[in-house]
């Protein structure tokens, strides 16, 4: 892949982190939304080439991270309920609920799989006809549309013993809830990648016009990322509060028109809790009414209760942009990734997990 | 969550918007290959067009002159500011 390896290389990033050194003429404190994009950042070293003044905050865009303790609960729940097997994404088998995580689930005898696409959780299903085969469903809008076109195709093939439990949350109206704290004080979004492949750079615009930040889209190869850093410090310098998009070979203005309709189609809004920022009003995706009989939630009666974070996590602080990982006690001492006591430490896109990687040298 | 990487498209099965056939993309990079569900995608890829995929799916069709378009922005960007840099000290 020739492409991908030049958008690595360090003749174009030399040149861009100059261009962003003359460019900014004032501190900055940058918010990068997005789990991939932290993760791109540490694993890059970017961070370090970033220019004094120049401040890149982490956000709440790992969607393992901000989901609720009360989810996995449910979660824990379902997959301990008799002839249920529960197929996952890998990053959520060590998430800490309130009483455990579905590792723990699982060696008290739950069945639990983790599967690569929803695609898979389908398949089990299809395979073990006897079973109920539950897809314990977190994401943002990358996610939902997958998700959605995999209900679609159960209907399909009219499978009676597979179910999605919805955890799945929206990025605007989350960063509409986060820029309203005036503690934040933003310069700048760096609007996450695919989430936009999906919404479109448009999305953005209400949050650029309300609450005058600058935006722009951004790719994951470090030049990508540079990039947009670039043009983010150019809006800055020149007082300007709009949306650009630096990731034009996979974001168009509108997004993918096609899976927002089947998103649409299977999902509709409702309130959501994120972990660490509470209820959000129409933030997170349950499954309509027409569908309701792949309703996990319905077809076994969760009830989703308001649970406590973990004992001295700061992760609420964290994934508000307020706290670094360094300024919680537990960081590196009670709380690693091997055993991690919040989220922010168990997905490898985590900002505990990757300050804990990466950053501590 | 998300993989980052585009895949080259070497075949692809099923018809466009006819969702009783099976839509299926063949993908392959750096020696790997795969199959990948069209359900989603933007546009409906032809041979030799990258794929954006996510848990399975596609969703986003960009083809290689779109990508070598980009690639030659961001040289060309990076050899000006070179020039300019040259300049500057002389
Ligand atoms: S280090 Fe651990 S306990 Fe502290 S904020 Fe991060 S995840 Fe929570």
């Amino acid at each position: 892949m020739k492409y991908v390896s030049e958008f690595r290389d360090k003749k174009f990033i030399d040149p861009l982190v100059d261009e962003l050194r003359k460019t900014i003429d004032r501190p900055l404190r940058i918010m990068e939304v997005c789990g991939t994009h932290t993760m791109a950042i540490f694993r890059h070293g970017l961070r370090s080439l970033m220019p004094e003044g120049l401040e890149l905050i982490s956000g709440p865009g790992c969607p393992v991270c901000v989901t609720s303790s009360a989810h996995i609960d449910g979660f824990i729940e379902v997959a301990s309920r008799e002839g249920v097997r529960v197929a996952i994404f890998g990053d959520l088998f060590r998430v800490p609920g309130s009483r455990g995580s579905l590792t723990k689930a699982q060696s008290m005898g739950a069945q639990v799989e983790v599967v690569y696409s929803p695609m898979d959780a389908l398949t089990l299903a299809e395979k073990n006809p006897q079973q109920e085969t539950v897809f314990l469903s977190v994401g943002f809008e990358t996610t939902i549309p997958l998700v959605a076109a995999t209900i679609l195709e159960a209907g399909r093939r009219q499978l009676a013993n597979f179910t999605v439990f919805s955890a799945h949350k929206t990025m605007p109206p989350a960063l509409d809830a986060l820029l309203g704290d005036p503690e934040l004080r933003l310069d700048g979004l760096l609007c996450p990648g695919h989430v936009s492949t999906i919404i479109g750079a448009a999305a953005y615009e209400p949050l650029a016009a309300n609450y005058h930040l600058s935006c722009v889209v951004a790719g994951f190869e470090p030049v990508d990322v540079l990039q947009a850093v670039i043009m983010l410090a150019r809006q800055a310098r020149n007082g300007r509060a709009e949306v650009e998009n630096a990731y034009g070979r996979a974001v168009s203005w509108q997004g993918n028109l096609r899976a927002q309709q089947l998103m649409h189609d299977v999902f509709e809004p409702i309130d959501c809790q994120w972990r660490g920022l509470g209820t959000i009003p129409a933030s997170g995706m349950a499954i309509r009414e027409s569908f309701s009989r792949f309703d996990a939630e319905k077809r076994f009666g969760i009830r989703l209760t308001e649970t406590p974070e973990p004992k001295g996590c700061l992760c609420g602080q964290i994934l508000k942009g307020r706290k670094n990982p360094a300024d919680c006690p537990l960081f590196a001492g009670r709380c690693t990734p091997l055993s991690p006591v919040g989220p922010c430490m168990v997905s490898s896109e985590g900002t505990c997990a990757a300050h804990y990687r990466y950053g501590r040298a | 969550m998300c993989l980052a990487v585009p895949m080259r498209v070497i075949a692809v099965k099923g018809v466009e918007n006819d969702f009783t056939t099976l839509q299926l993309g063949v993908v392959e990079a750096q020696g790997i290959k795969k199959e990948v569900r069209l359900d989603l995608v933007d546009r409906w890829p032809q041979i030799g067009d990258y794929l954006i995929i996510h848990a399975g799916f596609a969703i986003h069709t960009l083809d290689a002159v779109e990508a070598e378009t980009n690639l030659r922005l961001l040289q060309e960007l990076a050899d000006n500011m070179q020039a300019a840099a040259r300049e500057e000290k002389q």
